[in-house]
């Protein structure tokens, strides 16, 4: 057994190190225990020639494929949208495009204005302040005056429209459409201490530059001046609960497959909707059978992702191709519901450049617009730097048929059993997803594309998880409470985006973080008050 | 892992796969350097490529890399068009250590370099193309 710890977080990712951060003010004793390493820029794909290669291996956005010692398998096969995250300092944040889009004030308030799904129990007013705390941290860049949003200032310039922004744009005004530059956490100038991005072309699989912004590089170098301690390769297999069921610790292994156990007088989970779900249903016992902070039955249910559509046109003209950070402008032309489109709720458009040289070789093979043979070169230089497009990030509607569960047969290296996603695409999100081809196709056309290709779903595009653990005041409806604590367990808090109630329809990286600022925020003001466990 | 039949056959498929071209300045996937990459490059990916290999070899009736180009085009054909898991994960090692070959990178105007240090210019574009959006009333709603 280690020395006991005031706080114990599980997860070094998006939340873990912005609840890290907040907390560490308090002067407790802090740790952190992360399954992955700590992450080498020096080493990203973007250093070597083989950079597109290993964005197909070994930082592959499935666990599954990357398979790295870090890694935890994910039995994905009934689910027509597949796991994506990464597991390491700095988490999801290492592999994330960087769109950095908030809430709308009505994303909390769906049931109310829409019908569908639930309220939150807390609304855009209440995490605006830990949007703009979160901001400062992160450094984002963008323009004021979105009309799509009320009014923020990212601290930022946007980053560059290039000739594959500018393409979209005209054929956004052509049809009249909304488009705006996209906030990113992307560093457009210099922002403290970290270098501008010099356009390397590759935010997803790490940045060398460091312009984008990681929590590894963001929260964690400051939580640990500030006396947090962070301890690397420490797989966490259960949260323990002593006589009062109040929780004691967690049970993890280290590097070397050894099994420990750390004593905490409060313990946090910040590992995303699988992997808190993950861990909840791994931490049943004879007092919580089902599961930790499980008595609604709702740990694992009410799986969101956001339903990806992809559509790319291809031009005559040459465009940015690879060159620049994905991340370019939004549309939210179809964001607020309007029935008439036939579904609930709506989309964001986001517009990115193109691709490298590799990916569009294999991506114009898939999509058979690349032959074998003599015809291959001629063919090639039609499609390289000549396409950009646009995904369409769909609302998720929570449905309890959506779920994270324990496999029985699959584990990973220490024995844990593995989570087991079964989910189903909705028919309002099949609409939807209808929808945003369909107009994503007129914009390119618009634009001035000769061919335009589409996925929808896209397959590989599990990136953004959500809801199994949801936040609301009725514990017979929720798992944890309006201010992230579990009903069940008042010494056990969530903050990552398993505590989502609906998943809007942006990226949701954003949210969460401020969600992890709100929640450390609740927790400071209630241990002053001496009631945090009332 | 694959025997020195196997690695002819694999050689012929590339070539097939992305042949020379005088017109692009462009070698073959068969080429020597590329073809040097694409074997120390299968990894993890071997066992496709093998199977690939056994499949052409089953489908020629002995050692694909054995037949005459003509016969190697005719017999390939059929396997190339289809899209089994195999298959696919071949094309990526293909079409990855072509698509980095310093000749074929300098002959699509590229520089062959990685993306870190020098980095890329974007241009800023024109943003006055915002200026009917701005002109735009407030899209999202307000909420009681």
């Amino acid at each position: 057994m280690t020395d006991p710890v005031d706080v114990l977080i599980v997860g070094a990712g998006a939340s873990g190190a912005g609840v890290a951060w907040n907390l560490a003010e308090t002067k407790m004793h802090i740790l952190c225990l992360e399954q992955g390493d700590w992450m080498k820029p020096s080493e990203y794909p973007s250093t070597g020639r083989d950079w597109e290669a290993r964005q197909l291996n070994d930082f592959h956005i499935s666990p599954n494929r990357r398979a790295r010692d870090t890694d935890y398998p994910v039995n994905d096969a009934n689910s027509p949208i597949k796991i994506a995250n990464f597991n390491g300092v700095g988490g999801g944040t290492v592999l994330y495009a960087g769109h950095f889009p908030r809430f709308h004030p009505s994303d909390f308030r769906v049931r109310t204005l829409d019908g569908v799904a639930d309220d939150w129990p807390i609304d855009y007013a209440t995490l605006e302040p830990f949007y703009n705390e979160n901001d400062r941290m992160t450094g984002v860049s963008g323009l004021a005056g979105d009309p799509a949003y009320p009014a923020h200032e990212p601290m930022m310039p946007p980053l560059p429209l290039g000739k594959s922004g500018a393409t979209l744009a005209r054929g956004l005004n052509k049809l009249g459409w909304h488009w705006w530059p996209s906030d990113s956490a992307i560093a457009s100038v210099d922002y403290e201490g970290r270098a501008r991005c010099i356009n390397l072309g590759h935010c997803t699989s790490g940045c060398a530059q460091g312009a984008k912004a990681s929590t590894d590089i963001t929260y964690w170098p400051a939580a640990i001046r500030a006396g947090v301690e962070l301890r690397t390769r420490c797989r966490v297999r259960e949260i323990t609960t002593n006589e009062g069921g109040m929780a004691s610790g967690v049970v993890y292994y280290d590097a070397n497959g050894i099994e420990h156990f750390q004593p905490a007088e409060i313990v946090i989970l910040a590992c995303n909707a699988v992997g808190t779900a993950r861990i909840l249903l791994n931490s049943a016992s004879a007092r919580f059978p089902n599961g930790l902070a499980n008595s609604s039955g709702l740990v694992g249910k009410n799986l969101m992702f956001h339903p990806y559509a992809r559509i790319a046109g291809y031009f005559d003209e040459e465009l940015d191709g690879y060159r620049g950070p994905g991340n370019c402008i939004w549309s939210q032309e179809f964001y607020e519901t309007d029935r008439s489109r036939g579904f609930a709720r709506g989309y964001t458009f986001e517009f990115n450049r193109g691709q490298g040289p590799v990916m569009a070789a294999v991506h114009g093979m898939q999509i058979g617009r690349l032959p074998w043979g003599p015809d291959h070169h001629r063919a090639y230089r039609k499609l390289f730097c000549h396409r950009t497009g646009m995904v369409a990030i769909c609302e998720d509607l929570p449905e309890k048929q959506n779920t994270v569960t324990l496999d029985p047969v699959l584990k990973d290296s220490n024995g844990i059993p593995a989570p087991k996603i079964t989910y189903t695409l909705s028919e309002n999100s099949r609409r939807m997803l209808d929808h945003a081809v369909a107009r994503g196709t007129e914009i390119l056309r618009a634009a001035g594309a000769y061919d335009v290709w589409f996925e929808a779903p896209i397959p590989e595009g599990g990136w953004h998880l959500m809801g199994t653990a949801r936040m609301g005041t009725d514990p017979t409806r929720s798992v944890v409470n309006e201010w992230g604590r579990s009903h069940d367990v008042k010494n056990l808090f969530i903050v990552d985006g398993s505590i989502f109630v609906t998943s809007a329809g942006v990226n949701p990286t954003r949210t969460i973080q401020a969600l992890a600022l709100y929640v450390a925020d609740s927790i400071k003001q209630r241990l002053a008050a001496a009631t945090l466990f009332d | 892992m694959l025997t020195t039949d196997q690695c002819r056959s694999l050689r012929c498929l590339a070539e097939i796969m992305i042949p020379a071209s005088v017109e692009y300045a462009m070698p073959s996937a068969g080429d020597d350097a590329i073809f040097a990459d694409i074997l120390q490059s299968l990894g993890r990916d071997a066992e496709h490529a093998l199977a690939v290999v056994r499949t052409l070899d089953d489908m020629a009736g002995g050692v694909f890399g054995d037949l005459e180009p003509a016969r190697r085009q005719a017999v390939s054909a059929p396997l190339l068009a289809s899209d089994g898991e195999a298959l696919m994960h071949l094309n990526r090692i293909i079409l990855q250590c072509y698509y980095r070959d310093d000749r074929v990178m300098r002959s699509l105007g590229l520089e062959a370099r990685p993306p870190y240090p020098k980095g890329h210019e974007v241009e800023q574009g024109d943003w006055s193309l915002l200026d009917p959006v701005r002109a735009r009333p407030k899209l999202y709603r307000e909420v009681p």
